[in-house]
């Protein structure tokens, strides 16, 4: 490496990670002062664990997490070994386009459109809404980390067992399934970790008492920064890393040849 | 050894169309109880899909699959009779050796299940190997593997694809010979695909040759090297020298006169020609030999390869004709003029 490639190295690490490095130093800062450095402590981290409504907020959210993932994985899953494995059907590339589609639309407009369907069905705002609506836009997702790893997978696999006498499910659960499990799981988290730091969408389709941790941080932020939104945010990131890590681990993992 | 009552494969025209290309065309064949049958021709002849069609993989565009009197055609892979080894072998990487081969065994009991997956793996010499993963073995191994998976449900008919190109020459050689003593003592009929037409003459009972997605020819090795049905066929199996001319009336016992460019030679005509068509000698070079009255040559090349004679010889017109010999038959050495002839029944006339 020379020193231009390694300079430019460093200067988008900097760019990226550079404010996040600083919340996180200062959410073990002992001043009250957000600007104001005052020694190391962890007593915002106390505060914050003490503090109901946000304790509450990430409760919510990590319900909604959960939940929203496990469907989001089922459908994606099921997408991608509808595109991958059913052949030409008729409307394959339109099926495509359509389960990619919340990828790559704006969030405010998956958000309106959801809250215009909710309110249209009259179904009331809250968790329901807004497990619904994370699912949503986290299938897409799911499918195409699951797609992938189902196109480098052999399909002699799936004929070899049902030449050997398994009907459509067995091949499924007992061959499919199985190969493709890290997929599916780092499709899981990704779901997991988009539906945690989503705020966009559930500011659309959250209701009186489902206010998730994003949510909560925002509009407290909107009274003024103060030591406990950083340490909420530090934890926020270090799951969502966590999860995101474990994810692409389990994606780069030599598949079965 | 082979059952005389076991069910027997037939193929009725079966047709199979991907988009325009017509992959499998109008295949008719009936296959005997416990044969060893090789499928042979170039890579893209449809001998694959053929397979694939008998195993319910591919759904064919017209024509039937019957094994005695049942209709296969529409009935999907998981209920056929019939295995199939896969040419990646298809090992199943999340299962152990025991657990692939006993995966088709449903309906056992547990101790059932390993008797009959040990009795699978003795008859492939993996004694042992049950509890190892398929990435831990070479490649013989992981084909014997492949092959005791296919045989465990006692299939009515084995399907095999290329079932020796993974692997190496040496070890090709010897597996090509464990195959053929494995079919023998089980009785199975063997269907395989091959692209090595030697494989297909040192396996099979019977060889069908197929070209452009149709069968050409189905025979005996030696019935197909002696007497091909066309010049595919004929250089397919072996080295052939191709000496065209017109070909003659009929005559006594198939045999006709063709008229080449240097002289009249005589060969079997098998099917119908008409007097004056333009069609080609077939003759194999360890048939060429030199006499007194045939077709004037100039020994342009001779090659010493121990146990015979690889001579080069140039016709008046400049065509190479390609002739194989006894060391001891020499006295023509390369420069020298001669004439080379061959007996009328070892010369196939085809249509050009």
């Amino acid at each position: 490496m020379t020193w231009v490639t390694r300079t430019a190295l460093w200067a988008g690490l900097g760019f990226l990670y550079a404010p996040i490095l600083v919340l996180i130093a200062y959410s073990f800062n002992a001043s009250p002062l957000v600007t104001v450095w005052g020694g190391v402590s962890t007593r915002w981290y106390g505060v914050l664990l003490s503090d109901a409504q946000l304790m509450a907020a990430a409760w919510v959210s990590f319900k909604v997490a959960v939940l929203a993932s496990l469907i989001a994985t089922s459908l994606g899953t099921l997408a991608a070994l509808a595109l991958e494995r059913h052949g030409r059907f008729r409307g394959r590339t339109m099926f495509t386009g359509l389960i990619l589609g919340p990828i790559v639309m704006p969030e405010v407009m998956i958000g309106l459109s959801l809250l215009l369907m909710f309110i249209g069905i009259g179904l009331d705002r809250g968790l329901i809404t807004l497990i619904i609506a994370h699912a949503t836009f986290c299938t897409g997702f799911v499918a195409v980390v699951v797609a992938a790893r189902l196109r480098g997978l052999d399909r002699s696999l799936d004929e070899a067992a049902a030449d050997l006498g398994a009907g459509p499910w067995r091949v499924l659960t007992t061959i499919t399934l199985p190969l493709l499990a890290p997929a599916v799981a780092a499709g899981g988290l990704l779901a997991f970790s988009l539906s945690l730091d989503d705020l966009v969408i559930a500011s659309f389709v959250s209701g009186p008492g489902s206010t998730t941790l994003p949510m909560r941080l925002y509009s407290q932020v909107r009274l003024g920064v103060n030591p406990e939104i950083n340490a909420a945010s530090t934890l926020l990131i270090g799951f969502v890393s966590a999860a995101v890590l474990l994810a692409s681990w389990l994606t780069a993992r030599r598949g079965p040849r | 050894m082979s059952d005389a009552s076991a069910p027997r494969l037939r193929l009725q025209d079966l047709t199979k169309d991907f988009g325009t290309h017509r992959a499998v065309d109008a295949v008719t064949l009936d296959l005997e109880p416990g044969e060893f049958f090789c499928l042979l021709g170039p890579s893209g002849c449809g001998k694959s899909t053929l397979l694939r069609l008998i195993a319910g993989f591919e759904a064919p565009s017209a024509g039937h699959v019957r094994l005695g009197e049942t209709d296969l055609t529409a009935m999907p892979p998981h209920r056929r009779p019939v295995n199939m080894m896969f040419q990646s072998y298809a090992l199943f990487p999340h299962m152990s050796v025991a657990g692939n081969v006993g995966y088709g065994l449903k309906g056992l009991s547990r101790a059932a299940t390993a008797a009959r997956v040990a009795e699978l793996l003795r008859l492939v010499r993996l004694d042992g190997f049950g509890a190892r993963r398929p990435e831990t073995l070479s490649g013989g191994q992981r084909q014997r593997v492949a092959l005791a998976r296919a045989l465990a449900r006692e299939p009515g008919l084995l399907l095999l694809d290329e079932p020796l190109g993974a692997l190496d020459r040496g070890l090709r050689e010897e597996t090509q010979g464990e195959l053929r003593a494995l079919q023998r003592r089980l009785g199975t009929a063997f269907v395989v695909v091959t692209h090595d037409p030697e494989e297909a003459m040192m396996l099979a009972d019977r060889i069908g040759v197929m070209e452009g997605g149709r069968l050409v020819q189905v025979g005996k090795p030696d019935a197909l090297y002696r007497r091909p049905a066309n010049r595919f066929v004929a250089g397919l199996l072996g080295d052939v020298n191709l000496i065209p001319g017109r070909v003659g009336p009929e005559g006594p016992g198939g045999i006709r006169t063709v008229r080449t460019a240097h002289g009249e030679v005589r060969g079997v005509a098998e099917g119908a020609l008409a007097e004056g068509a333009a069609v080609a000698v077939a003759v194999r070079p360890e048939d060429l030999a030199f006499v007194d009255d045939g077709l004037p040559v100039v020994v342009a090349d001779a090659t010493f390869l121990g146990d015979r004679v690889r001579r080069t010889l140039r016709l008046p017109d400049g065509a190479i004709l390609r002739a194989s010999g006894r060391p001891g038959d020499s006295g023509v050495s390369p420069g020298s003029e001669t004439r080379v002839g061959f007996a009328p029944d070892a010369a196939v006339i085809l249509p050009a």
